[in-house]
């Protein structure tokens, strides 16, 4: 019974991981006053980026060391999809362009380039078939050794690769910075009230961009995450799946706090693999099950907004852009 | 994270709201932008596959245009993704952010599909489409109703409502899929009625995607109508600029956002019958296939004009339809697509900047790449 708990809880963490990484990018992000709705693409481009990376320098070395297995696609991964996260900064800060269109067609591009890189990479360059990468992938699984003498306990705390124990750092991170530093305190200015914090001296169009590329750039890694650890080095088109979509879902739930985020993906993790471990269920109640986060997620924006306690809200000034002349 | 130094510096330059740029320039800047993007395109393609642009591109023509069967087909895709961008523009104009086009239109599919799949043999033709209407429209409704009812009472963020909105009805569709499946296990629902084609859209002429494109032409001027000339239009068009002038004025804004909101999700349940009735004759998790999220780029792209989405939903099936072609020529994994027309998207929305602002220049002296 414990064991079978333990299983639980780790495959919702192994499934939570991916959405907690999108949500602290995208937390981060919408903090500043920007809805990113190309989360979901860049995390695509933040997986296959890392896949090209690991892709090129597998085949250029016969014995590669395993630091650099997991250095290279990780700078791949994070400079793909903060290069994505770049075009949606210049397209709707500078070029004030709107952010829903901007994010949906950043989506759309996103996921192309992920599915047609995954795709066809590797008859593009040669070889044929699909791209397994499995040395790069055992070295993004290496866990720790002692987890398996520890029974249940090193199931669900210590089983996982070391981006698992990062996306919780991170999280835990960036729930600080925001709270309790000048930084985070500015960055949640320019995102309730743009012109406020102009007028305060807070270099507004600094803050966006820099929130929205590093936001991008987390984000990116739970694609990295999925695709090495979870697929264990095997792209699959599509395989990620709604997962994106999800992970702002999960921004919602967590009412833009990142330590909350970090629960709460475990939780959105467990109600998206909860269908397997219910005996006797039909394949069609398994489809109504997988409904359950989406759902969860409405019911906590409509208890927010009527409750209108003010710390729940999104940030006031999210979507729209900042223009110092118009007022 | 002060800086004194910056704020002695004086700017570059600054950025300055034109009033109206004349109807030819703004063209101009559009042209330009889409030439611009098809130069990009062709040097991404050309270093993927080190074939000739030219080659390419009229490769994309063909995709498009090579037979009457792909015209037809254009025709027909055009005619879907305008159904679905009509369908939020009159959200869209009063700034209530449907981006749940594509759950509302799942669900009108959902609900043409049951009424074809569970009445389809036992009542009459004519009785079964109209029930088949009613009860795709009501489910459209349904689901574009339930975010504006609490965006008007709480004030609930509709764009992250409306976003949920779409997988709960995906998860739908994919349990009613698994429910309905035939053959047994497939978890796919094939053809309905293959024989008795119950409740499928008559041919017209010959043409059987003709009356999807004639309901979607009726559609679209009664919206141009509906916005330009009517008392309702002139009311989304007060909330979109100002909830307070609307109030003040003593519009009942609840209503409006309501109605306006009903009306749209209305639209998408069309678009689902059309869907399902008549291109498809199937359901599938895929059905609205992600245009409920291009039909808000047409609609934004277009200036929320009806008669102007003619033309941009045109041009995003046409590169949609014409990459693929490419993808099959070249043989290419198909999601090239998706990538080009991405490009030519980003082009297009950088472009909107140049037509409603101007840069003015204070020192022409100093390198302006600064800001970028």
């Amino acid at each position: 019974m414990l064991e079978t708990l333990a299983l639980v809880i780790q495959r919702a963490v192994v499934q939570g991981i991916p959405l907690l990484y999108g949500s602290t990018g995208e937390i981060i992000t919408e903090k500043s006053g920007n809805l990113n709705l190309g989360i979901p693409g860049i995390m695509y481009v933040g997986g296959i980026s890392g896949v090209i990376g690991a892709f090129f320098y597998e085949r250029s070395t016969e014995n590669p060391s395993s630091l650099l297995l997991v250095l290279i696609p990780l700078l791949a991964s994070i400079l793909g999809s903060g290069l994505m996260a770049l075009i949606y900064s210049f397209l709707t800060i500078t070029l004030r362009a709107n952010q829903n269109v901007t994010g949906l067609t950043l989506t759309i591009f996103g996921t192309g380039f992920g599915n047609f890189f995954g795709g066809s990479m590797a008859q593009l360059f040669g070889e044929g078939g699909s791209i397994a990468l499995t040395q790069t992938s055992l070295a993004f699984q290496t866990s720790f050794p002692f987890a398996e003498k520890l029974g249940s306990i090193g199931t669900i705390f210590f089983s996982y690769g070391f981006l698992a124990y990062l996306a919780v750092i991170i999280a835990f991170i960036s729930a600080y910075v925001l709270k309790k530093t000048r930084v985070g305190l500015q960055l949640r200015a320019v995102g309730e009230n743009p012109a406020t914090a102009d007028a305060a001296g807070v270099n507004v169009t600094r803050y966006k961009y820099a929130a929205t590329i590093i936001g991008g750039a987390i984000a990116g890694l739970g694609g990295l995450y999925f695709v090495m650890d979870y697929t264990s080095g095997v792209w699959s088109n599509g395989g990620f799946g709604d997962r994106g979509w999800l992970a702002i879902a999960l921004v919602i739930f967590a009412l833009w706090k990142p330590n909350v985020s970090v629960i709460g993906s475990i939780l959105f993790g467990g109600l998206y693999v909860i269908y397997l471990f219910i005996p006797d269920l039909a394949r069609s109640t398994q489809e109504l099950f997988k409904m359950l986060p989406y759902v969860v997620t409405i019911i906590v924006l409509i208890v927010v907004s009527m409750r209108k306690k003010r710390e729940y809200q999104p940030p006031e000034h999210l979507g729209l852009s900042y223009f110092r002349e118009e007022r | 994270m002060r800086n004194h130094a910056a704020n002695k510096r004086e700017p570059l330059f600054h950025i300055v709201k034109r009033d109206a740029l004349p109807l030819w320039k703004s063209i101009l800047v559009r042209v330009i932008a889409i030439l611009l993007a098809l130069l990009v395109c062709a040097v991404v393609v050309v270093f993927i596959t080190d074939l000739n642009p030219l080659e390419v591109y009229k490769s994309m023509f063909d995709g498009a245009f090579g037979s009457s069967r792909k015209i037809w087909t254009t025709m027909q895709n055009t005619a879907i993704l305008l159904c679905i961008s009509l369908a939020v523009t009159p959200a869209f104009k009063m700034r209530f952010w449907n981006i749940g086009a594509e759950g509302q239109v799942m669900v009108g599919c959902l609900g043409t599909a049951a009424c074809m799949i569970l009445i389809g043999d036992k009542v009459p033709a004519p009785l079964l489409m109209v029930i088949m209407v009613v009860v795709s429209i009501a489910c459209g409704t349904l689901w574009g109703v339930l975010p504006a009812i609490f965006k008007a009472y709480w004030n609930t963020n509709e764009s992250l409502f409306t976003l949920m909105m779409n997988y709960v009805a995906i998860q739908l569709v994919s349990f009613f899929c698994t429910v309905w499946e035939n053959p047994k296990g497939s978890a796919t629902i094939g053809m309905i009625n293959m024989n008795s084609q119950a409740g499928w859209f008559p041919s017209l002429f010959g043409q059987k995607y003709l009356l999807n494109i004639l309901i979607v032409l009726v559609l679209t001027i009664g919206m141009y109508i509906y916005l330009k000339y009517n008392k309702h239009g002139y009311e989304i068009a007060v909330v979109g600029e100002s909830q307070n002038t609307a109030r003040y004025v003593g519009m009942n804004v609840k209503k409006i956002i309501i109605r306006t909101m009903a009306l749209s999700g209305a639209i998408c349940g069309v678009a689902g019958l059309l869907l399902v009735a008549g291109t498809d004759h199937t359901l599938t998790t895929s059905s609205a296939g992600g245009m409920g999220f291009t039909a808000i780029m047409v609609s934004w792209l277009a200036k929320f004009n009806p008669l102007l989405m003619i033309l941009t939903s045109f041009l995003i099936v046409f590169l949609e339809r014409g990459a693929g072609e490419i993808a099959t020529d070249f043989r290419l994994n198909e999601s090239i697509a998706d990538i080009l027309t991405g490009i030519i998207l980003f082009f297009i929305i950088g472009c909107e900047f140049f037509v409603n602002y101007q840069i003015i220049f204070t020192k022409k002296r100093k390198e302006a790449d600064s800001d970028a």
